[in-house]
């Protein structure tokens, strides 16, 4: 996704006058909270998969033909509190209603990349009712880590960075126990580099990702104050 | 898109903070701790093929200050070589420009989750005599720790006892300030007074700590502490204090002074009558509102303890006739039921002999 270039708030280009950019942000916004809607509204309304698919695309089509995003004041609060607010009334709604959706009006706004991610949250169990909000946090933040993963994958890709992405996946994305994460000198090994190249490698990759995973934050919030708050909340400290 | 699993993104977000060890002996492995001004890491050093931990200042606490403060805490610690006291091993700056010190990583528990576990009365005071012997030496070396707590005592393995977190230790001649805004667990800032800045932890901090008056912050200080640590070996919870205030009343125990406690102490045989009157005199002695009332260093509190584990007279506590001759009871008990056995023995042999 090339959006965007310059870290604009996507939160305020919702309200741009140009549709493309409208449309962009959207996307944006989508890649980012997709899931953690998904998975909130399967935990929170108790319904099967498919229907949570349903309801988590019809609530974004709805925000993109109702405007509910245009409208976030972010004096006000997170624009996270704002979209799960929303989607609370607007499940709430469709519940009452009794209505089946439309899946989103013939519009898809799943993200591409949201197809796996699918397949894998049907294993996850349910979060526990009065844990719904840090489930939504923890997903939220899941999906900014993902988005960012991608992002510095896409970057090192034909690069000479792509052995220090390797190193980064093999040593700090597969899930390991402590005791059985492979040491430097395994990892130098097996790649035939000296153990300090590891190191260098692993530090540059770790560096980029939370430089991304900020980048990422910038564009899904819209005021510094938020900015500053959701970075201590992601990574146990303010932006350097 | 790969999504992380729970244990790979919680790793992700550490590891997005981790320093840089570029270019350094070691390699890191884990996180240990966390705290408002810096890190603890688990890391491996490659030249002498062992794990040690590593104190980095966090990323958002790096400037000037914190990294003086983080310097003259591994100063202070490669001063004190004692075996009670965590030794530094090296200290440097990263290719990040923060400062690190390496120290010997120490394994077992914290004292305030081992003593949840329950120990006999009598362990848990040996305990406390082998915490005092580092502070003794501390203290000798010139060294107030200020933030003594049962979450800075590590418990090892085989009962070896090691006192850590020197962050706001002050040394004897230091300037009032230095090494005062060190403490991550300051206490709030409303509470400062114009002599310096409150270090510490509040239900552990001497009253003198308590206002600031870093003038008369000494050795008596951190027998506060001490005192405080031994009160929740007594009743499992920390001594609670009123903040101070001109209303706030204070009470008298019956030690040989009648010393003030400083205000909303209760006293620990409230909690539990069972405990030995001497052993509640100890514990209050330690947290005597006034510095002069206390113990005049850890090595005068051990020695009382000490004194009160072999069933002698404590200084803390003018016994009467009665508890003296309890104690002396209880001190030779065996030699006086062998004698009070021969005197019956002897009795009944003498009416036997005159039936």
């Amino acid at each position: 996704m090339a959006f965007p270039e310059t870290h604009r708030s996507v939160v305020l280009a919702v309200r741009s006058s140009d549709q493309q950019e409208r449309q962009r942000a959207l996307e944006a916004v989508v890649a980012a909270y997709w899931r953690p809607v998904f998975r909130h509204v399967r935990a929170r309304f108790r319904v099967p998969d498919e229907e949570a698919e349903d309801l988590a695309q019809g609530f974004f089509a709805a925000a993109l033909e109702k405007g509910w995003l245009a409208r976030y004041e972010p004096e006000r609060g997170r624009f996270r509190s704002y979209l799960l607010a929303c989607l609370e009334a607007f499940v709430a709604n469709q519940r009452r209603a009794g209505r089946r959706l439309k899946r989103g009006g013939g519009v898809t706004l799943v993200p591409l990349e949201t197809e796996n991610a699918d397949g894998e949250t049907r294993e996850l169990p349910l979060a526990d009712g009065s844990d719904l909000d840090a489930d939504f946090q923890r997903e939220w933040a899941r999906s900014l880590f993902a988005l960012a993963v991608a992002a510095l994958r896409q970057r090192c890709l034909g690069t000479s960075r792509e052995v220090a992405f390797a190193l980064f996946e093999r040593y700090d994305l597969e899930d390991h126990d402590a005791s059985e994460r492979p040491r430097y000198a395994d990892l130098a090994a097996e790649f035939a580099l000296p153990v300090t190249q590891v190191t260098n490698h692993l530090h540059w990759a770790r560096h980029e990702l939370r430089k991304t995973v900020l980048e990422k934050l910038r564009e899904i919030t819209a005021s510094e104050e938020e900015y500053r708050a959701e970075a201590r909340a992601l990574l146990g400290s303010e932006p350097a | 898109m790969t999504t992380p699993s729970d244990g790979a993104l919680d790793h992700l977000r550490r590891v997005t903070q981790w320093p840089d060890l570029s270019n350094t002996r070691y390699e890191l492995v884990g996180e240990v701790a966390r705290g408002g001004m810096g890190v603890v890491l688990r890391a491996r050093d490659r030249e002498l093929e062992r794990d040690v931990a590593l104190k980095v200042i966090a990323v958002e606490a790096a400037d000037a200050d914190t990294a003086a403060r983080l310097r003259r805490e591994a100063r202070i610690l490669a001063r004190l070589e004692h075996p009670g006291i965590v030794p530094v091993h090296d200290v440097g700056e990263l290719p990040d420009g923060r400062v690190y010190y390496a120290m010997k990583l120490v394994s077992g528990k914290r004292l305030d989750e081992l003593l949840r576990e329950g120990q006999p009365l009598r362990e848990r005071l040996r305990l406390l005599l082998r915490i005092c012997e580092p502070v003794a030496f501390a203290h000798a070396h010139g060294v107030i720790h200020r933030d003594l707590k049962p979450e800075n005592v590590m418990v090892g393995p085989f009962g070896e006892v090691l006192v850590m977190d020197w962050g706001v230790a002050k040394h004897r001649g230091e300037p009032p300030a230095a090494g005062a805004a060190a403490a991550s667990t300051a206490a709030p800032a409303p509470d400062a007074t114009a002599h310096g800045t409150i270090v510490g932890t509040p239900a552990y901090m001497a009253p003198e700590q308590a206002r600031g008056d870093v003038e008369r912050v000494d050795a008596r200080s951190d027998v506060y502490a001490l005192g405080a640590i031994l009160y929740f070996m007594l009743t499992g919870r920390a001594p609670g204090r009123l903040p101070a205030s001109p209303e706030a009343p204070t009470r008298t125990w019956a030690g040989p002074r009648h010393a003030s406690l400083a205000p909303g102490i209760t006293p620990p045989r409230e909690f539990d009558l069972e405990l030995p009157r001497p052993l509640e005199a100890i514990c209050l002695k330690a947290l005597a509102l006034e510095p002069e009332w206390r113990y005049t260093g850890a090595t005068e509190l051990a020695a009382d303890l000490g004194r009160f584990l072999e069933a002698e007279p404590v200084s803390a506590y003018p016994e009467g006739l009665l508890g003296r001759a309890r104690r002396f009871a209880s001190r030779h008990r065996t030699p006086i039921v062998v004698l009070l056995a021969y005197v019956v023995m002897r009795v009944v042999l003498l009416l036997v002999a005159r039936v």
